[in-house]
Parts: C-alpha cells; structure tokens; sequence
C-alpha cells in the first residue's frame, strides 16, 4: 500500500485533473482528446502525451466505450457460496475453471465465495449455476442485479 | 445493433485509440467511413448499449487498495428512492438491488465503496447509513481478501468492463 500511495504522489494536478474529469466521459466526435483538453485548459497534444505516459505507468485501466452488458444479449449474473476452509482451495479450482466465470473473489463473510458469471444468452446462466452446484456438492446463491442504479468508478483522485 | 455495430464493439473493446481522431482510425481498420463510426457510436450511446467513453482509472495503482462490498437490508419499497440518492454519492462506484435468499441472506441494496483503507471505507458506510437513517435495518461490510480469479469478460466477443 505504501507503494501504491508513492505511485499517486508522482502525479501531478494536471494528470489528477485529467483522470478525474475524463472518468464522466468523452463526447464521441471527430477530435474527442481536442474537446476534453479544451475543457481541462491544455492542448490536445498535451493530453494526449499525459494519457499515454498515465496509461503507460499503469494508471489507467481502460479508455473506452464502456458497453452495458445484458444489452448486448448476454447473461450476466452474481453469485455467492458459504464454501468450508478445507475444501475451499479444491472449489475454488472447480468454479474458475468454468469458463464463463469472469471474476471470483474470497470475501470475509460467511459468504465467502464471490463471483460474476457472463454467459453467451441469458438462459445458460442457470445452467452453470446448477452445474457448479451439482460439482462442488455446495448450494450456489444467484444474486442477479435486478435494479441498477448507478455504475461507473468516479474515483476523486 | 447490426453486424457492423459489433464489429465496432469488437474494435473498441480494448479501449479506444490515443490519437487525435480515434474514431478515424477505428473506421480505417474496418474499412468504413469515419462519420459513420461516430454516428454508430452516438447512436448506442442514446439506446444506452454504451454506457459513455470514459477513462477508468486503475484504482489500485491510485492507492484505493480497499474495496467494500456494502451490503443492506432496506425495505423493498423505499430501495428505488434510495437507489437514486446513494447512487449520486461520489464514492459509490456500483450500486444495485438483489434478491434475497432468506433466512441465510437478508439483504436486497448493495453498494460498493472505494477507499485507501478500510477505516475509510467504514466512515463512507457510516455516511450511506446515515442517508438511509430508519431504513437500514441491517448492513455489513464485506471485503475482497484474494482475487482467485480475474480475467475481462467477454460476451459474444466483446469484452466488458
């Protein structure tokens, strides 16, 4: 953690600026880094010389379109496990090695098995789940979001 | 979306280019025309299909190395006005409403929080419970301890945050 406190100081308040103001978002148009520097009182050459030295030190994980996933077809879906101690490093193999588990955290909870499913259509979803269930001969708690009411890190920085 | 909208998903996955007409040079490795890749894009940014385009900063690295998953149990009929006022607080970065699995899991309103350390993260949910006030009926805080597994995921090849 020390090193990750270091590794913030090296930036500036520009480059802290930068990633606070583009977490809200691009516009989509011809010259999307031109608009944002306009806004962040630099060049467009200045940002995007800050974007690619903070993308390059690793500060940055993705500069993108962020798509919503269930709107592209797909299923998506959390779900949670009470796995024993002893058996956990033997369950844990079996949930990551399906394929469609895309995340798989250890959580301090009795609920310690964490992870997020992604699935070509929404129907396999349950079908995974069982199958895991049936797997690891422990029940599988599906938590799908139902509502949403805000995604997006915006992180002040 | 069409065949040529996913072919742009595909493009972009990984982020979009560092350059000064990015959607330019999307449209050149698909062999389109530029104006009709920012309209696509415009055009799943209005029917939500892309959220925005924005940075997402690499929250470890900014030494947010301590992430609560908050989780509560309010009343179903007050989660969606509660949804809308935590969801505008500037340290939730996901906040959503689950299902039950009753007598086992009691809580319906999840909310995860960033901070540098989890004293942080504790003062942030003492905040959240105090907007919910009498409505909180329980919470706890669970926190990663092992990532076990990490990978993008991908839905009919695209990748998502």
């Amino acid at each position: 953690m020390t090193e990750n406190l270091s590794d913030s100081l090296a930036l500036d308040a520009t480059d802290r600026c930068i990633i606070n103001t583009l977490q809200t978002g691009l516009p989509i148009c011809e010259r999307p880094y031109a608009a944002a520097a306009e806004q962040l009182g630099i060049t467009e050459e200045g940002l995007l010389s800050r974007l690619s030295g903070l993308r390059d030190q690793g500060f940055i994980s993705r500069l993108g379109p962020m798509f919503h996933a269930e709107k592209l077809g797909g299923g998506l879906t959390l779900a949670a496990m009470q796995v024993p101690d002893d058996a956990y490093e033997k369950v844990s193999t079996q949930v990551n090695a399906y394929t469609e588990v895309a995340h798989n955290y250890r959580r301090n909870h009795i609920f310690n098995m964490w992870f997020v499913l992604a699935t070509e259509t929404p129907e396999e979803i349950e079908n995974v789940l069982v199958s895991i269930a049936e797997e690891t001969g422990y029940p599988v708690f599906n938590m799908p979001k139902q509502e949403e009411f805000f995604v997006g890190l915006k992180l002040e920085i | 979306m069409d065949a040529i909208d996913r072919q742009i998903i595909t493009a972009t996955q990984g982020g979009l280019p560092l350059t000064a007409r990015p959607y330019h040079q999307v449209a050149e490795q698909l062999g389109l025309v530029p104006e009709e890749v920012i309209q696509r894009c415009q055009r799943m940014l209005e029917a939500g299909i892309i959220r925005r385009v924005a940075l997402v900063p690499n929250h470890y690295k900014l030494g947010y190395t301590a992430n609560g998953m908050s989780v509560w149990n309010i009343p179903d009929t007050v989660v969606r006005a509660m949804g809308v006022k935590i969801g505008a607080l500037s340290f939730v970065s996901h906040c959503y409403r689950r299902p039950r699995h009753l007598p086992d899991w009691p809580y319906n309103f999840f909310v995860m929080v960033h901070g540098r350390n989890r004293a942080e993260v504790e003062t942030k949910v003492d905040r959240l419970a105090a907007v919910l006030g009498p409505y909180d009926l329980e919470h706890d805080i669970l926190y990663s301890t092992r990532i076990l597994k990490k990978t993008g995921f991908r839905l009919h090849h695209q990748r998502i945050e």
